[in-house]
Formats: C-alpha cells, sequence, structure tokens
C-alpha cells in the first residue's frame, strides 16, 4: 500500500519538481548572461503550449520510441523511488536513451541522423563509468540493493570520492549541457539545428521535455545517495553540483565528440577505476 | 484546456527567415534577443527549426527564388502559426519593389499577420510585434480547437458507432 502511494506521489510530483528546477536553470543562466529571464514556471507553459499544437509527425512509429523513452525513465526513477536493484537501475534509464535514440533515426533527416549516432557516442562514453559507480558502491556497501547503498553507515562520498567526481562529470554529458551538447542542446541555433530532436514536434516534443524532469529529479536523486545520512544533506549537495553544471553549461563552448570521448576515457575512467582498485586493495 | 489555451501565448519560440535582405533588419531582428532587451522573458526562444517554431519573422522582399524557400518554412511550421514582416521590404517590396526579379512583400505569398514598418525597424518595435503576437497565437489556438472539435463531430456523425477511430482521424 505504501508502495502504491509512493508510486502516484513520484509520477504526479516528479516532473513538477524536475520542471521547477529546469525553470531556475533557466533563469539562473539568464543572470549569468545579465538577463531578466523567463518565469521560473516557463517550461510548464513550454509543454503546454506544445501540448496544444497541431499534430504533426513524420511516421506512426515516431511516437512509440517517444513514450517507450519516457515510460523507461518513469521506471528507472520508479526504481530509485523503491529501492530497487541499482543495476537494473542503470539498464532502464539506457533503454530510455536508446528508445529516444531508434526515434531519431526512424526518420530521414541527417540533422537528426547525426544527433543519434552523436547520443551513441555519448553512451558509449558515460555508460561505463556509471556501471563503474555502481560497482564500487557494491564494494563498500556489499550490495546492488539501492536500499542498502541508502542504509549504509558512514558517508559513501568518504570511501568513493574520485568515483563520485567521475559521475558530476558524466553527469554533464548525460544532461546534454555544455561543454557536451552537440547531440541537441537546449539552446537554439548548432550546427545540426536541433539534433536529436529536430524531427520532433508539437506533442512528441512535449514528452520529451517531461522525460528531461524525471531524468533531472532521478540525477537528484543519484547523486544525493553519496551523502545519504541526512537525506537533506544529500540533496543539498547534489542540488549544488547541478548549480555547478549550470555555472560549466554558461562559461564552456562546444566541444567535438573525438575530444569528449578521449577526456572521458582518460579522466572519468581512469578516476573512477582508480578508486575501485583503492576500494580492492583495501578490503 | 483551459491551461494549454492560456499558454499557447507564453512560449512564443521563433523562427527567423532572411528571405532577400540588406541585412540591416536582421541586425536589428538579433539585437532584440540580446540581453538588453532580454527577449525571453516572453518566453521568447530562438530555435531556427520550423518544426519547433510558432512564430515566423520575414525580414527583406520576395523574390522568385526565396519564394519557395519561404512557402517550405511556412509549411512545415505546425499550427496554430503566425507571420511577422519585419522591414519595409518584407512589408510591401520597399525600394526593391520594381525590380523586375522581386515579386513584392511577404504577404503576396504568405498570410501574414503583424507588420512592422520602418528601414530598419527599432528592436523596441519588433519585441512589440512578436508580444502582438502572442496574442494572436491565443486566438489562432482558439480557432484550431474549435475546428478540430468540428472535424471530430463530423466523423462521428458519419459514423456513430466508430467513436474511439473517429477521434484519430
Amino acid at each position: 500500500m505504501i508502495n502504491i502511494i509512493t508510486i502516484i506521489i513520484t509520477v504526479l510530483f516528479a516532473p513538477l519538481a524536475g520542471a521547477v528546477i529546469t525553470g531556475v536553470d533557466r533563469r539562473i543562466t539568464a543572470r549569468f548572461q545579465s538577463r531578466i529571464g523567463p518565469p521560473v514556471l516557463q517550461p510548464i507553459y513550454d509543454v503546454l503550449k506544445l501540448l496544444g499544437k497541431e499534430r504533426v509527425a513524420v511516421n506512426a512509429m515516431q511516437i512509440i520510441y517517444v513514450i517507450g523513452s519516457l515510460v523507461f525513465a518513469i521506471l528507472s526513477l520508479l526504481l530509485f523511488v523503491l529501492r530497487s536493484d541499482y543495476l537494473i537501475l542503470v539498464f532502464v534509464l539506457a533503454f530510455s536513451t536508446v528508445s529516444l535514440i531508434v526515434g531519431a533515426t526512424s526518420v530521414r533527416s541527417p540533422y537528426s541522423k547525426i544527433g543519434a549516432q552523436r547520443e551513441i557516442i555519448q553512451i558509449l562514453a558515460y555508460e561505463p563509468v556509471i556501471i563503474l559507480m555502481v560497482v564500487g558502491m557494491y564494494l563498500v556497501t556489499g550490495s546492488f540493493n539501492i536500499g542498502s547503498i541508502a542504509e549504509h553507515e558512514g558517508c559513501l562520498f568518504a570511501q568513493l570520492p574520485l568515483v563520485f567526481v567521475a559521475f558530476c562529470y558524466v553527469l554533464t554529458i548525460k544532461l546534454r549541457k555544455s561543454p557536451f551538447d552537440y547531440s541537441t542542446s537546449h539552446h537554439g541555433h548548432q550546427e545540426l539545428i536541433k539534433g536529436l530532436t529536430t524531427e520532433f514536434s508539437g506533442l512528441q516534443l512535449a514528452l520529451i521535455e517531461i522525460t528531461h524532469w524525471y531524468e533531472a529529479v532521478l540525477f537528484i536523486g543519484m547523486l544525493s545517495l553519496f551523502f545519504a545520512h541526512p537525506l537533506w544533506l544529500g540533496i543539498l549537495i547534489a542540488l549544488g553540483v547541478y548549480f555547478c553544471e549550470i555555472i560549466l553549461d554558461n562559461v564552456c563552448a562546444r566541444t567535438t565528440w573525438q575530444w569528449m570521448l578521449r577526456f572521458t576515457v582518460v579522466l572519468g575512467f581512469s578516476l573512477a577505476m582508480t578508486n575501485i582498485i583503492w576500494l580492492y586493495l583495501k578490503y | 484546456m483551459k491551461l494549454i489555451q492560456k499558454a499557447a501565448g507564453k512560449s512564443p519560440w521563433i523562427i527567423h527567415y532572411d528571405c532577400n535582405s540588406c541585412n540591416g533588419c536582421d541586425i536589428e531582428i538579433l539585437a532584440s534577443l540580446t540581453p538588453i532587451y532580454d527577449a525571453e522573458r516572453f518566453g521568447v526562444v530562438n530555435v531556427g527549426n520550423p518544426k519547433h517554431a510558432d512564430i515566423l519573422i520575414v525580414s527583406g522582399s520576395v523574390n522568385y527564388r526565396s519564394r519557395r524557400v519561404l512557402e517550405n518554412i511556412w509549411r512545415e511550421m505546425p499550427g496554430p502559426k503566425v507571420v511577422i514582416a519585419v522591414g519595409a521590404c518584407a512589408c510591401t517590396g520597399g525600394i526593391f519593389s520594381d525590380c523586375y526579379n522581386i515579386i513584392g512583400g511577404v504577404d503576396k505569398v504568405l498570410p501574414v499577420d503583424i507588420y512592422v514598418p520602418g528601414c530598419a525597424p527599432k528592436p523596441e518595435a519588433i519585441l512589440d510585434a512578436v508580444v502582438r503576437a502572442t496574442e494572436k497565437l491565443v486566438h489562432k489556438r482558439e480557432e484550431l480547437a474549435a475546428r478540430q472539435a468540428e472535424h471530430v463531430a463530423k466523423l462521428r456523425a458519419k459514423d456513430p458507432k466508430g467513436g474511439r477511430n473517429a477521434e484519430k482521424q
């Protein structure tokens, strides 16, 4: 019964929280550029407007992939909230992205296809680091279960500082923030028009936007897991990390995917691996 | 439903097409998006993708080459959509109106909703046009909703049993 209530609260309120996070993000970005910026609820206005647009689809299958992406994102957040298996969560989250990629490649637009290919390269870069993070947590707590990880005595960050840094770095790629916003960008013009989302419009784009809201909440949760005692401190630190991502978004120019892949393998992968080897030797 | 109606005017995403302009108007359009004027406080985003856009801002007079592109962009935009003609050339053809290759203003090709005269118009005037366009967007959204409801009702009348199918068509 408690589980059902948790599910309902998560499904209803997580996107609202995600929308506010995104709205504050846009507001802070505006302030960095010495502008006033849009209202905090602007992302909600955007989605409502998109829902009211004329329905235009390039092909009949497009919407199914978009819904798939949304459903898998909700499912991964539910797995997190219901304290299920962390590895399963990582795989379900990957499904969500893959679904969007398949949707983007189902059309004939070259912009959409190149965006999708870049997204695949992004997955290639960040997925090993996320899995290494889960492995690191297993080495410390002896369990893949999120409940056991959250209830673990002592601060996970003390045992996994390098993994935390690597995860923060990888989060920039996952959130598609500058310097890694080349598959699709939050901002207007770029070399691929809108990359991955070029051929999605109206309802489809609204669903993609809602997917991003769920993901934002999930990432805040994943970050706060490093500082689970007390939880409010973890959430506060996670929001601080998100703020740093916004700063990074504003001060960086876009890089190439070759640079990203090289840098992630060298920095992200080796940071996480060093931490895990250290843990392995310690225990 | 009412929220969707209201939100139609709250996030005008614009696409800008330079038909045949001398770049004077284009510079002013981009100036209205800079931090000084901050168009984003009205929810304006310069998307550069017709499939995401609500407002088409056109500068320059239309000629026989740019006509095809202009029409194509307009067709790719999902409704409700608004066209703004910025500058004397886009409004009437301007100084080029008698040239052999010029068709005329944008209204010779597309249904223009808002004209911004001037050579070149001030960024304030362009921003004002965008804000006016948001009112038009709300109005057009109401029309679209009414048209869709009418269409569904017509299909229902034709085939009373196929309720779910009627909505799909």
